[in-house]
């Protein structure tokens, strides 16, 4: 029962801040402007349907690249000495601390036309690249600013690991690559599923760094959603509507990897 | 860049420092609470005004109208002096959010005077003044790059021209794109024909699709024009002047379309708790000296003749700031638009935002 009662400061503030703001959004979703029950808002939603299509895509393709960069970091990471583990911790972290508007303009000005990286690729005799303005720049912005939250959960994962276990695989005759592939991946699995989690949804709802980085060329669902409250007209029950149902297609796409990842642990268990 | 870079910090601190005094100067200390654009006022007089009248300022700060709309509408924020732009101002009279002024409480309003700058038309959007007083006023037009834009820029059709491929940037709100698009087809900033916006948002489509728009932007502007990574685009005089301050291969002009013209003004909203402390906020800006300390670093024009008698000669004279009677009466103020209206900008926006760009 004690125990029980350290969980009020968290209930509570969930509840004030998580569940009450949810259900703000679902009553302004189902309701007109005059306060009555009403689905028109959903009905209009096919005409963002390609916002939708891009958001999620950019989205995909960027936890994809952040699951190709981080799992094998999370995984060298965990095999080095103590020091040198606390290190890179510290320097992957260290971005986390300055503000995240600041770090994303520092990216504009790394990627424009006549920027840092153009320079430098000038310099050593390449063709500068054009990637400022373009669902590209969108794509690393959010890998840059995201990366951490896959690296960590899949470290703090693998670092638990029984070291009994791949030993006991070794003893029995299995070589680095089944080790990996037979023990290491699956008891990882975990962490990757939740990395997954942390860098596709806030993802999915960027707005910022399209608006930076992708000067504003290509909408996304974050973008629509700030549109209804802070543009031209004040529609917070369009912008309710759209949040729920992104919300609803994020939950769908979370379900069904869970399932698909425990499947497949067990799958690989037996 | 490091202008930009410095004002977030500030803005940053600043939402934590208001954070703080929000939290522990309550109590029988006198108060008031402004809330205005960010970098639009030289911090500096707000100091003056705390050792002046002892009534501390809770300062914060918005980035458009909509958003300090929205902020007001939503109720939860506690406002004593806003600064709204002209059309917001008749959207919030109509919608009963702001209090009368009572002039009494400031004496220096009687200086201000915006048709000392032929620019009375302006007033439309309150014409007796019951509800605002003037703050700062300014035009919208082309901020271009001399080396690198070849033809003369004299109308808006130096965004629609082939030849600035790649290098033009076009405004990221529905009202101002889709009003550049308005004026250069002719038409009015203030028209309710859906079917001239409809025009308007299909210019602006081909443009983006022939691949002349590099980005879409707002305060971007500044680092994207100063640095040289675009060539052409739409802003306010005052902030172009910066720019060219910054980078003199820089220009500005006036289209011969004619432009935006915009009134920034202090009201009072409805439920302001700090009435009394609001007017002395406001007469304290109203004096002829504090309006040429903000306009000196906002860069914007002053709408009182007193306070134009103590600027420089250079800034009297700019062109840039304070243009001619000619270019004056060729501009626009934006108006309120029915509802409708401003519904069917932001969904012919969306269209343009999801239109595929060309290359």
């Amino acid at each position: 029962m004690k125990k029980r009662g350290l969980a009020i400061p968290y209930i509570i503030w969930m509840a004030i801040f998580v569940v009450s703001p949810l259900i703000i959004v679902i009553i302004y979703a189902f309701t007109n402007e005059t306060g009555q029950f009403s689905l028109e808002h959903f009905q209009g939603m096919g005409l963002y349907s390609g916002v939708f299509g891009t958001s999620f895509f950019l989205a995909f393709v960027a936890t994809a690249f952040c699951l190709l960069i981080g799992y094998p970091l999370a995984y060298v990471l965990s095999r080095e000495s103590p020091n040198v583990r606390k290190i890179s911790l510290i320097l992957i972290m260290l971005p986390m601390w300055m503000n995240f508007l600041l770090r994303t303009y520092a990216w504009m000005s790394i990627l424009e036309s006549n920027g840092f990286l153009n320079r430098f690729l000038v310099f050593i005799g390449l063709p500068p690249l054009h990637i400022i303005n373009t669902e590209a720049a969108v794509v690393i912005g959010m890998i840059y600013n995201f990366l951490p939250f896959m690296v960590l959960p899949i470290y703090s994962v693998i670092i638990k690991i029984d070291h009994k276990v791949i030993e006991a695989a070794q003893d029995l005759g299995a070589n680095s690559i089944v080790v990996f592939r037979r023990i290491i991946f699956p008891l990882s699995l975990p962490g990757v599923l939740s990395g997954i989690t942390m860098v596709f949804i806030p993802s999915v709802s960027t707005f910022v760094i399209s608006k930076l980085l992708g000067g504003g060329m290509t909408l996304l669902l974050g973008d629509l959603i700030e549109t209804q409250f802070l543009g031209n007209t004040y529609n917070p029950h369009l912008g309710s509507a759209i949040s729920l149902v992104m919300m609803a297609i994020v939950m769908i796409c979370m379900a069904v990897m869970h399932r698909f990842g425990e499947g497949e642990e067990e799958a690989v268990l037996l | 860049m490091k202008k930009r870079l410095f004002a977030i910090g500030i803005t940053v601190c600043m939402v934590f420092l208001l954070a703080f005094a929000s939290g522990c100067g309550k109590g029988s200390e006198k108060v008031v609470n402004v809330y205005n654009w960010g970098e639009y006022i030289d911090e500096s007089v707000l100091k003056l005004f705390e050792k002046r009248t002892g009534i501390h300022v809770n300062y914060n700060t918005f980035e458009t109208n909509e958003s300090m709309y929205a902020a007001l509408k939503n109720g939860g924020s506690n406002y004593d002096v806003i600064f709204p732009s002209d059309y917001m101002i008749s959207r919030m009279i109509a919608e009963n959010m702001l209090q009368p002024i009572d002039y009494q409480n400031i004496p220096n309003a009687s200086k201000i005077n915006l048709k000392d700058f032929n620019v009375q038309s302006a007033l439309s959007y309150d014409p007796d003044g019951a509800y605002s007083v003037p703050y700062a006023w300014g035009t919208v037009g082309i901020i271009y790059n001399t080396k690198t834009v070849k033809n003369p820029v004299t109308s808006w059709g130096g965004l629609f021209d082939a030849s600035n491929k790649g290098q033009i940037l076009m405004f990221n709100n529905a009202r101002d794109g889709i009003g550049i698009a308005l004026k250069y087809l002719g038409y009015s900033l203030n028209t309710i024909n859906k079917e001239e916006i409809k025009k308007a948002t299909d210019l602006l489509i081909d443009q983006k699709q022939k691949g002349l728009v590099q980005a879409y932007v707002m305060d971007q502007i500044f680092e994207k024009m100063i640095g040289g990574e675009a060539a052409i685009g739409p802003y306010y005089a005052g902030d172009a002047l910066t720019m060219i301050q910054e980078n003199p291969d820089l220009a500005f002009c006036y289209p011969k379309e004619g432009t935006n013209l915009f009134v920034d003004a202090m009201c009072i909203p409805k439920n302001a708790d700090n009435k009394e402390n609001a007017g002395a906020f406001i007469n304290f800006m109203c004096d002829p000296e504090i309006m040429v300390m903000n306009a000196k670093a906002t860069g914007y024009a002053v709408p009182s003749r007193a306070a134009y008698e103590l600027l420089d000669p250079e800034e009297q004279n700019s062109k840039l700031i304070y243009p001619d009677a000619s270019v004056l009466k060729n501009c626009e103020i934006y108006k309120n638009l029915p509802q409708d209206v401003n519904a069917f900008y932001d969904s012919e926006w969306s269209r343009l935002t999801m239109a595929k760009s060309g290359s």
